[in-house]
């Protein structure tokens, strides 16, 4: 017992410093792999466009929620003219890059831990290399690069809905001035704002793609094997993602 | 049926009367240099060895078959003629060079002299049959896609199956996917064909059709071929060499006709398939009565 618990931390250590290792081969990749954009391009399109409408309902209901909450939380104190800018600042700040993460990791990380991990499984890399092919420019560093491009893309979409949603909820039903609900989110949102979701979504999308790839090309070739991996990809990049959200929330507050 | 009258072999055009019929018996191909050189190796896994100084050869333009129980490390032995393993004493040579001192770049250079067909196939499942056999033409060249269209038509002709490439690989048999691998193998003209357990899960008359295939290919293009499997009958009819592989060494070697003559017993075993030898029936267990008494051992 006591030797599982001080191996913890040392396997834990080894861990990383094995996805940092494999974070800069897929990096040098990367580079040569934009010689084949159309590998990339099918990426974008298994990562991004398949997860969109997943993406969508959620960011959809989210934003219904947060209308309907801001909006009892608002009117106590008068203001309930202000949701829009609550539900703007909410959705492109946290929500929206965060929850799209969260959804990203669930829906198109563990679609790429399995398929590496079943092309593991299957020789399929090994077939590769046997055909002088790097596995890691070929399969990996196009389905990093989809990941990191698509996820900003569905974070936008996911603020877009969400806002959507909440103007549903507050203006269409709790009947909040159209007028006053807009003016004011337009006010109250400046290129900062937008920028902390870009970087948030961009910052998410590397953790979510990174550790997706790693966890398929460093599966068990067996189904036990590939479905610990694939647990694994949602496990680490859900609290991944909150840390860093942590992380880069802090930092951009100390910022401003 | 087969036919290779549209193969392009290097130099020559190859004709259907040049490969001999199944039935025929062919003569032993001439003894050449040694493609593949494995002297005293040792390796093994995980504290087990599997390995305890083997030494082989594979000469050029010969079919050499690498025959053992399972476990004995047939497909290890694959794994350090490529480089994919790296042996912890010995030596393992490709065309004379030694394969554990080569860096990454010499070793995707070797591997492209090198064509594997591996036991499941190994092919792309989200490609159709064109493009797993287009896959290596396309990494490794820049011909137009008329060349590329000629090059993997002619090859999937070669292999019966022209008429698949637009198949996935979800649609093949057993059979038809190994062929389809095989086709992938030999698309970039590889001077060593390497079969991992070939015959494995196929019906008799696709073992037939991959054991012609293997004979005809390396005669037609002059390659060296090396086969492991376990299937006795299929390799005796046409390996060159065979060496036989039990407890980490070559117990024995020669043409398969010498080794069904040979009084060892590991041999005699293997050949004539007997359920108990040198190779036990029962795993190491404690007296039968007292398990059944459920005494401790």
């Amino acid at each position: 017992m006591s030797a599982q618990v001080d191996s913890m931390p040392i396997a834990w250590l080894r861990r990383v410093g094995s996805m940092s290792l494999f974070f800069v081969q897929v990096c040098a990749r990367s580079v040569a792999s934009f010689t084949k954009p159309g590998l990339i391009v099918r990426q974008i399109y298994n990562a991004g466009a398949r997860s969109l409408v997943i993406v969508m309902l959620s960011g959809l209901f989210v934003g219904m929620v947060l209308g309907l909450l801001g909006f009892d939380t608002l009117q106590r104190f008068g203001s309930e003219d202000s949701l829009g800018v609550l539900a703007a600042l909410g959705m492109l700040k946290v929500l929206g890059p965060v929850l799209t993460a969260l959804l990203f990791a669930g829906r198109a990380g563990t679609s790429l831990t399995s398929e590496i991990g079943l092309m593991k499984s299957t020789d399929q890399l090994t077939a590769m290399q046997m055909m002088a092919v790097d596995p890691l420019r070929h399969v990996i560093a196009p389905r990093f690069l989809g990941g990191i491009i698509a996820m900003p893309l569905l974070a936008a979409t996911f603020s877009v809905i969400g806002l959507f949603g909440a103007q549903l909820i507050g203006v269409q039903q709790m009947g909040v001035d159209a007028g006053a609900f807009w003016s004011q989110t337009q006010n109250a949102v400046d290129l900062r704002d937008v920028t902390e979701g870009i970087v948030k979504s961009l910052v998410f999308g590397v953790a979510c793609s990174l550790i997706a790839v790693y966890e398929g090309y460093h599966s068990e070739p067996t189904p036990e094997g590939v479905g610990l991996a694939t647990t694994r990809t949602v496990v680490t990049s859900s609290v991944m993602v909150l840390l860093l959200n942590y992380l880069l929330t802090a930092a951009f507050l100390t910022k401003s | 049926m087969l036919s290779f009258a549209a193969f392009p072999a290097p130099g020559r055009r190859a004709r259907l009367s040049d490969f001999p019929s199944k039935d025929a018996n062919p003569s032993p191909a001439p003894a050449g240099d040694a493609v593949i050189e494995v002297r005293d190796a040792h390796y093994s896994i995980g504290g087990r060895k599997i390995f305890d100084g083997l030494d082989i050869t594979a000469r050029r333009g010969r079919i050499t078959a690498f025959m053992g129980p399972s476990g004995t490390g047939k497909t290890t032995l694959l794994r350090l003629i490529t480089g994919q393993s790296t042996a912890e004493r010995g030596s393992v040579k490709a065309w004379g060079q030694e394969v554990s001192r080569m860096s990454s770049p010499e070793l995707f250079a070797l591997r492209r002299r090198m064509g594997m067909l591996f036991q499941n196939g190994a092919l792309l499942t989200d490609e159709d049959v064109y493009e797993n056999v287009a896959f290596p033409l396309r990494a490794h060249t820049k011909l137009p896609e008329s060349l590329v269209r000629q090059l993997v038509l002619t090859k999937l002709q070669a292999v019966g199956l022209r008429g698949a490439a637009r198949l996935m690989p979800s649609e093949l048999s057993g059979g038809m996917a190994r062929r389809v691998a095989l086709a992938r193998a030999i698309v970039m003209d590889p001077e060593l064909l390497i079969y991992d357990e070939p015959f494995v899960g196929l019906d008799p008359i696709s073992m037939g059709v991959i054991c012609r295939l293997i004979k005809q290919l390396n005669d037609a293009l002059g390659i060296t071929s090396i086969v492991v499997s376990h299937d006795v009958q299929e390799l005796s009819s046409i390996a060159d060499d065979s060496f036989l592989l039990s407890g980490g060494r070559v117990v024995a070697k020669g043409t398969p006709a010498e080794l069904h003559k040979s009084d060892l017993a590991e041999v005699r075993q293997f050949m004539e398939g007997l359920a108990d030898g040198p190779v036990p029936f029962h795993y190491p267990a404690p007296d039968l009565a007292r398990d059944l008494l459920g005494e401790e051992a």
